[in-house]
């Protein structure tokens, strides 16, 4: 395959950067998007040239590491993958394909694809766990019932890997499918109960804190989102948000 | 957590808008209710025109919540459209925003303006000159004025060509409007697809209804 790609190229943080063209040729449609851009770097580096930054770890659709705005879309065309497990056979030969990081005040651009996402890091630390003594005296989860049902809509809120391609997708920037897919895996099972009103209390305000923007139920997140997190968390987050506000 | 940052949280702000929408909503349903015996009795649209224009609850009641209910949603909107701006400085070069929200979901802002823009016709048209008629003129109650003054209002082909297009425009808003408040304040569950479907219907049925009540008496000027 024959491509014209054009990517985000940025040297830091400060820099402005822009959009530089680089054709591509050879690429193969098995080829996962990331091998692509490897092929790519290969090529930059054997001229001299600064490779493409971007993120990327287990390159198994689990990590929520790599990210990348792909012709207008996050993690690119295909539905229900991260850019890891997009293959370039979703293209076609002579497809001009533009790639930028993912956009958000809250996800500032480090370097040419990679932004820092460690807004979501702090909004997990504001209440996405659960306080447990690990002392020895460590109860087994097991021993406590749980609704099969309940324990269905946490167990799919939590394969939320935190990609965070809700955001980039989002036309307000909203963080609001992830921060409500970490609520919901607690609120919805016996041990998140004990800390809900501080948790949906403290993650809202760290997400507000951090500069999202505000949900207006496009669905777009959840089209886009790789594990297919349900808008129906967001609503179980403003139930529980609107509880705790009386409460607390 | 400070009262402050609780007032300000964005689930707040977006269950308010919610909520504001719902009671706009409702108002519409009466709104077109009353409009729509305008095209099948004469009398009884006379009869509740005036009723509207005089019962003191209404007038000094429900008149001011409505006002109230309008300006907040449209001061609302604004401020969370600014909002969601400020959290994208740098735009794509390359958005593809109807591979996954439809159009009305999208542009809420834009067909919230053409209403906010009907609105001032709205009111030009019928609201300023009640006023005038009722307390700067001071002219005695008529309740047989209101039909005349209607379709008076629909002789010129520009206004009522501008009412449709805004009225389909409504229809945009509600379409995404009346399901996206219902999940504003909370309500996911077995029954929203159903709701939704009703929605949907609602932001047909609604603006079908004040274009259709327009282009009747547009083309009916013998009165």
């Amino acid at each position: 395959m024959k491509l014209t790609l054009k990517i985000w190229r940025q040297k830091n943080a400060q820099d402005k950067g822009g959009i530089v063209d680089y054709p591509i040729d050879g690429i193969e449609p098995d080829m996962s998007f990331l091998e692509m851009l490897d092929v790519l770097n290969e090529q930059l580096i054997n001229k001299g040239e600064e490779p493409v930054a971007f993120d990327h770890d287990c390159r198994e659709g689990i990590c929520g590491m790599c990210s990348l705005f792909i012709n207008g879309e996050a993690h690119g065309p295909d539905r229900g993958v991260t850019t890891c497990q997009l293959h370039m056979r979703m293209f076609k030969d002579g497809d001009t394909i533009f790639i930028e990081p993912f956009r958000a005040k809250a996800f500032p651009v480090i370097k040419d694809l990679v932004v820092d996402r460690s807004s979501f890091d702090r909004i997990q630390h504001a209440g996405g766990f659960i306080s447990v003594n690990t002392s020895g005296n460590t109860i087994d989860a097991n021993t406590i019932p749980i609704n099969k049902h309940d324990a269905d809509k946490s167990f799919d809120a939590a394969a939320c890997i935190g990609c965070g391609a809700c955001v980039a997708t989002c036309k307000n920037s909203s963080a609001m499918l992830f921060v409500a897919a970490k609520v919901s895996q607690y609120a919805l099972l016996p041990q998140g109960k004990i800390e809900a009103v501080d948790r949906v209390l403290n993650m809202v305000h760290q997400m507000d804190h951090e500069g999202f923007g505000n949900c207006t139920n496009t669905g777009a997140c959840e089209v886009e989102c790789p594990k297919g997190i349900s808008l129906e968390n967001i609503a179980r987050m403003n139930r529980e948000y609107l509880s705790a506000s009386l409460q607390g | 957590m400070a009262q402050s940052a609780l007032l300000n949280a964005s689930i707040l702000k977006k269950v308010a808008m919610a909520l504001s929408g719902i009671f706009l909503i409702t108002f519409l349903a009466l709104h077109v209710s009353l409009n729509f015996i305008s095209i099948i009795s004469v009398n009884v649209f006379n009869e509740a025109s005036h009723f509207m224009g005089y019962n003191p609850l209404i007038q000094y009641v429900m008149q001011p919540v409505l006002a109230i209910g309008v300006i907040f949603h449209f001061v609302m909107g604004f401020v969370l459209t600014a909002q969601n701006s400020a959290a994208r400085p740098i735009a794509y070069a390359k958005y593809n925003g109807a591979a996954n929200a439809s159009w009305s979901s999208r542009n809420m802002i834009i067909s919230g303006l053409v209403i906010l823009a009907f609105l001032g016709l709205h009111f030009y048209d019928f609201w300023f000159p009640e006023v005038t008629y009722k307390y700067i003129a001071g002219t005695a109650p008529d309740a047989t004025r209101y039909y005349t003054e209607l379709v008076h209002k629909f002789q010129s082909p520009v206004r009522t060509g501008l009412y449709c297009v805004s009225f389909i425009l409504l229809g945009f808003h509600l379409w995404h409007g009346f399901s996206s408040s219902l999940q504003s304040v909370g309500m996911n569950n077995k029954y929203s697809r159903f709701l939704s479907k009703i929605g949907y219907g609602f932001a047909v049925v609604v603006p079908a209804l004040f274009v259709i009540i327009a282009l009747f008496h547009h083309f009916n000027q013998h009165n």
